[in-house]
C-alpha cells in the first residue's frame, strides 16, 4: 500500500517535468498523448480511449468533488468536445463564432492570457445542420490548430493567440461547413467537412501544420484516383468492395452529390501508421433516386496519414434510407477475442450496431446491436452486410412507422470511453425510434418541393437515453444507467474506476466503472453535450473539467429557442424534446466547469 | 400604471409623426410594404426590380397605399428564421401554400413542374411514364418532386442532377435557369423544371421549347402542382388579411404579369389545405 502510493506520486510529479525536458520533440501530440497530466488531444490520446491514469480522484473520495472555478464561453449554442490542457494553459473553445480562450492555470480561478475569435462568413449559420457546434481544438508544436463553422482551417500561436496561417477548406454558400475537431498526425492537420443534407461531397484533407499547404485530399465518393485507394485496398476482405465502386454503386452522376461527409472524431495507430475515421449518409435524401450501395458513404476507413491512401474501407449501412450517419468515433484497443489478442477498433454506430473489427485490415469480428434495433436483424459476419427488415425501409410518400433507432441514431457524436482496466467501453446512447411520415411542402430559391417529416419518439421503456457498459469482445451489454434525456455527452474513464459523464438535463455524474453505481453528481448551469476531461494542475492536484451548454440536434430546440408548435422542426427534434420536458430541465448557455477535491 | 401610461403615449405620438411627413393614408397605418426579396434570382426577383415578384409587389403596394421597400436576402434556408421572423421584413412573395414556416395567404396563382424539350427534336413526350424517358438525357433539379418521380420509375442512369440549393449572392453559375439554357443548347434532351423558370427562360431566349405541365397525382406521391401564396410571420394576421384583399382586387393585373413572364398557369385548385397554426 505504502509502496504503491509512493510510486504513483513520483510518476505524477515527474511526468510533466520529463515531458518538458525532452524539448521540441515533447511538444508534439505523439509525446503529449502519453502524459496524463495534460490533455493535449481531442480524445486524450490517439487511440481515442478518453482514459486517464490520474488516480487522485477515487470512488471513495469523489463525493468531495466541488467546483474549483467556472467560466462562461460567451455563446449560447451547444458545446461539444473538451477543452485542452497543455503545460499550465487550458485552451477553451466555444460554439459559433468559435471563440478560443487561453486560460492560465497557475492563477487561482484561471485568468485569460488571450482570446481569439475568427472572422467568419455568416452565410455558414443558416446552412449548418443541427445547431452551431464545434468539437474542439488540436495542439501541436506550439500551435493551436482549429476549424471554423464557415470551413476555414486556422493555426494560432499557442502562446499569443496570433494567427499563423489560415486556409479555406470549403464554401459555406454551397452548404459546406465544419464542426469536427480534426486530428494532427505528425506534421499534418487532418480535417473533414459537414453538409451532407446539401449533397456536399465528403472528403478528408491534410494540411501542413507549419504552412497550411494542402498535402492531400481524399473524397468519400467518386473515381478511385480521388478516393485515393491503395494497391492493397480491401485485400483481406474483397467482399467489402473493390476499386471502381465509388462511382459504380451510384447511378449516373449522383456520386457528385454523394454526401459521405466526415464530421466525426478521428483516431490513429502509430504502429500501423493508419488513421481511422468514418463517413456520413449519402447525398440526395430520396433513396429511390440512388439505387445501389452508394459507396463509400457510411464507411469505416483506414488511411495512411502521409499519403491519404486507403488500405481498407468497410461500409456499415449500404444504401442508407434512415440518415444513420456513420461518423461516430472509432476507439482503438487491444482486446482478447476467442483467446487471441487482436488489435481491435470498436465503433458504436448510429445504425444501432456496435462493431469490433481488426484494425489492421478491417476484418469484422463482432457486430451486435447495443440499443433497440429493428431496421436490420443482424449483420452477416462473412459479407459484412446487414440482414435487413425491408418493411422498415423508408420511401418517399410512404408512411413507415416505428423505425428503431431514429435518425439521431443509437448514439450520435457523443464519444464513448474505454478502460483497459475493466476492459469495458462506456457508451452514451439514445433510446429513440421514429415514424417516417407523410410529406410536407418546403421551399427554396423560388421553387417548392416536398420533404419527408420525421416524428421522433421514445424507444422501448420510455426513457430517451442510457449510459451503457459494453464488452466489445462478445458484443454484450454489462449494465446500463437509464437517463430521462438522450445521453448526449462524452465519457471519461479513469484508472481508479471512476467514470464521468453528463446529461442533457444538466447533471454531471461520477459512477463506478465496475458496477455503474452512482458515486457523485452535480447540477451544472446548462445541459451537458460536451466530453469530460481530466488533468493535473500546476499544483499537482487532479482536476476534472467539462463543458456545459445544451444543444446539438436534440438540444437545438432549447439552444435556439425553437417554437414548440411545430413538432417536425429541427428535423423532428422539437416535438420530442418539448414532450420530454427538456425546456423545463435546462436552459442554454456555454460554460466550462472545473472540479477539484475539497 | 405609470409604465402603461407612458407606453400609451408613445403609441399615439409615433403614428402622428409618421403621418405628418407622408401622403394620403390615415394615421396609424403602416406605410411600407417591407418585402423579403431575393437579390438575384430571376424570373422571381432581383435588385433591379425586374422579377415577377417585384412587379406584383408594386401592384399590391400601390393598391394598399404603400411603398415597397426591400430587405435583400437569398431565398434560402434560414430566410424565415433569420430575416422574416426577426422583423427585418414582413412579406415573402411567391411561396407555396402549405409552406409551414410562415402564415400563408390565399393563393394568387397555381403552376407546376413541367417537362420541357426542344420542338425541333421531333419528340412527343407527354408524361413521365413515356418509355422514351428511359433513354433520353434528362436534366432535373435534385430532390424536387420530378426527381423523386423519376426514382420511383427506376429512371436514374440517364439523369443529370442540378443543384436545388442556390445562393444568389454567390455562385451565379448555379442559377436555376442553367438547366433551361442547357436544354436550349442541347446539353440535355429533356428538362424537368419548375414551370415559371422554364417559361421565363424559354421566352427570354425566344427558343422553340415545348412545355408540358406534368399531371398532378398527389395520391401516388407525384405532387407537381402548387398553389402560390404570399407568406408573412405567423403572428401577422393583419397583414395577411390586407394582402388577400389587395390580391383579390388586383387579380387581373397580376395575371397579366404572370403571363408576361411566361408562367404556365393552372386553374385554381379547390380549397383543401389549412394553415396549421391559424384558424
Amino acid at each position: 500500500m505504502w509502496i504503491k502510493s509512493s510510486v504513483v506520486a513520483i510518476i505524477a510529479v515527474f511526468l510533466p517535468v520529463a515531458a518538458h525536458a525532452q524539448g521540441a520533440s515533447a511538444d508534439d501530440p505523439m509525446s503529449l498523448q502519453a502524459d496524463d497530466g495534460q490533455w493535449a488531444l481531442p480524445a486524450k490520446n490517439y487511440s481515442a480511449t478518453r482514459f486517464s491514469t490520474l488516480n487522485k480522484i477515487t470512488p471513495e473520495n469523489v463525493k468531495n468533488l466541488k467546483v474549483a472555478w467556472s467560466m462562461s464561453t460567451g455563446t449560447n449554442q451547444g458545446h461539444e468536445g473538451a477543452p485542452l490542457v497543455v503545460g499550465t494553459t487550458m485552451y477553451v473553445h466555444s460554439s459559433y463564432p468559435n471563440h478560443v480562450y487561453a486560460v492560465d492555470l497557475t492563477k487561482e480561478g484561471g485568468t485569460i492570457l488571450w482570446k481569439y475569435t475568427p472572422k467568419q462568413d455568416a452565410r455558414a449559420v443558416p446552412v449548418a445542420c443541427c445547431d452551431l457546434v464545434h468539437r474542439g481544438l488540436n495542439y501541436a508544436k506550439g500551435k493551436i490548430l482549429m476549424i471554423t463553422l464557415d470551413a476555414q482551417v486556422i493555426a494560432l500561436d499557442a502562446k499569443t493567440g496570433k494567427e499563423l496561417w489560415k486556409v479555406k477548406n470549403g464554401d459555406p454558400s454551397k452548404g459546406e461547413t465544419m464542426t469536427g475537431a480534426g486530428l494532427v498526425v505528425k506534421d499534418k492537420f487532418i480535417v473533414g467537412i459537414s453538409g451532407g443534407e446539401f449533397g456536399v461531397r465528403g472528403h478528408v484533407t491534410a494540411y501542413d501544420i507549419n504552412s497550411g499547404k494542402k498535402i492531400w485530399r481524399a473524397y468519400s465518393t467518386g473515381p478511385d484516383e480521388e478516393l485515393l485507394l491503395a494497391a492493397d485496398f480491401n485485400a483481406a476482405n474483397p467482399q467489402y468492395g473493390q476499386k471502381g465502386q465509388g462511382t459504380s454503386t451510384w447511378q449516373g452522376d449522383a456520386w457528385k452529390r454523394g454526401g459521405g461527409t466526415t464530421w466525426g472524431w478521428y483516431s490513429y495507430d502509430p504502429t500501423l501508421n493508419l488513421f481511422y475515421y468514418s463517413t456520413g449518409n449519402p447525398g440526395t435524401w430520396n433513396a429511390d433516386q440512388r439505387p445501389g450501395d452508394n459507396k463509400w458513404s457510411m464507411t469505416l476507413w483506414a488511411r495512411d496519414p502521409d499519403t491519404g491512401m486507403a488500405h481498407w474501407g468497410y461500409q456499415m449501412t449500404p444504401h442508407d434510407s434512415w440518415d444513420y450517419d456513420g461518423v461516430n468515433e472509432s476507439i482503438l484497443a487491444d482486446l482478447t477475442i476467442d483467446g487471441k489478442k487482436v488489435p481491435a477498433l470498436v465503433h458504436f454506430d448510429r445504425n444501432g450496431f456496435a462493431y469490433t473489427v481488426n484494425r489492421t485490415n478491417g476484418t469484422l469480428l463482432v457486430a451486435e446491436p447495443f440499443v433497440a434495433v429493428n431496421w436490420a436483424k443482424s449483420i452477416d459476419k462473412k459479407t459484412g452486410r446487414p440482414v435487413e427488415d425491408f418493411s422498415k425501409r423508408t420511401k418517399q410518400g410512404v408512411v413507415t412507422k416505428d423505425i428503431c433507432p431514429n435518425a439521431m441514431g443509437g448514439k450520435d457524436q457523443q464519444p464513448a470511453a474505454f478502460s483497459p482496466k475493466t476492459g469495458l467501453f462506456y457508451v452514451p446512447t439514445n433510446n429513440m425510434c421514429m415514424d417516417y411520415e407523410a410529406t410536407e411542402v418546403k421551399y427554396t430559391a423560388g421553387a417548392p418541393y416536398v420533404g419527408a417529416n420525421v416524428l421522433m419518439k421514445a424507444g422501448p421503456g420510455g426513457q430517451l437515453g442510457e449510459l451503457i457498459a459494453w464488452d466489445a469482445t462478445t458484443g454484450k451489454k454489462a449494465w446500463g444507467i437509464k437517463e430521462k434525456q438522450p445521453c448526449w455527452s462524452g465519457v471519461l474513464a479513469t484508472t481508479t474506476d471512476v467514470v464521468f459523464y453528463g446529461t442533457m438535463d444538466g447533471w454531471f455524474k461520477a459512477i463506478h466503472a465496475k458496477t455503474g453505481k452512482l458515486l457523485w453528481k452535480h447540477k451544472v448551469g446548462s445541459g451537458i453535450i460536451g466530453a469530460p476531461m481530466t488533468f493535473l494542475g500546476p499544483n499537482k492536484k487532479q482536476y476534472v473539467a467539462v463543458y456545459s451548454g445544451v444543444g446539438g440536434w436534440f438540444g437545438a430546440p432549447v439552444s435556439q429557442d425553437l417554437p414548440s408548435n411545430d413538432p417536425y422542426a429541427a428535423l423532428g427534434a422539437v416535438g420530442l424534446a418539448y414532450k420530454n420536458g427538456l425546456d423545463k430541465d435546462t436552459t442554454k448557455g456555454g460554460m466550462v466547469y472545473v472540479f477539484e477535491l475539497e | 400604471m405609470t409604465r402603461s401610461t407612458i407606453l400609451a403615449g408613445w403609441l399615439i405620438i409615433v403614428p402622428v409623426l409618421l403621418g405628418a411627413c407622408t401622403t394620403p393614408a390615415q394615421a396609424g397605418e403602416v406605410k411600407e410594404l417591407r418585402v423579403c426579396g431575393d437579390p438575384n434570382n430571376l424570373p422571381f426577383s432581383n435588385e433591379k426590380l425586374e422579377g415577377i415578384e417585384n412587379k406584383i409587389a408594386d401592384v399590391i403596394a400601390a393598391d394598399l397605399g404603400m411603398t415597397v421597400t426591400y430587405t435583400w436576402w437569398p431565398h434560402q434556408r434560414g430566410l424565415v428564421k433569420r430575416v422574416l421572423n426577426t422583423g427585418r421584413c414582413d412579406v415573402m412573395l411567391g411561396i407555396p401554400k402549405g409552406y409551414d414556416a410562415v402564415l400563408w395567404s390565399k393563393p394568387y396563382y397555381r403552376t407546376g413542374y413541367v417537362l420541357a424539350y426542344r420542338k425541333d427534336r421531333g419528340l412527343k413526350v407527354r408524361s413521365l411514364d413515356d418509355p422514351q424517358l428511359k433513354k433520353l438525357k434528362i436534366g432535373v433539379q435534385v430532390n424536387t418532386p420530378p426527381h423523386d418521380a423519376l426514382g420511383q420509375r427506376g429512371i436514374v442512369d440517364n439523369v443529370v442532377g442540378y443543384q436545388l440549393m442556390f445562393d444568389s449572392n454567390f455562385h451565379a453559375e448555379d442559377y436555376p435557369g442553367k438547366l433551361v439554357e442547357d436544354l436550349i443548347a442541347g446539353e440535355v434532351d429533356v428538362a424537368l423544371v419548375w414551370g415559371p423558370i422554364a417559361g421565363y427562360f424559354a421566352k427570354k431566349k425566344a427558343a422553340p421549347i415545348e412545355i408540358v405541365l406534368l399531371e398532378d397525382r398527389p395520391e401516388s406521391g407525384n405532387r407537381f402542382a402548387f398553389d402560390i401564396s404570399m407568406g408573412v410571420k405567423k403572428s401577422n394576421k393583419e397583414l395577411k388579411g390586407k394582402l388577400e384583399d389587395a390580391l383579390a382586387r388586383k387579380h387581373d393585373e397580376i395575371r397579366h404579369i404572370l403571363e408576361d413572364f411566361g408562367v404556365p398557369l393552372l386553374p385554381p385548385a379547390e380549397e383543401k389545405a389549412h394553415n396549421k397554426s391559424a384558424p
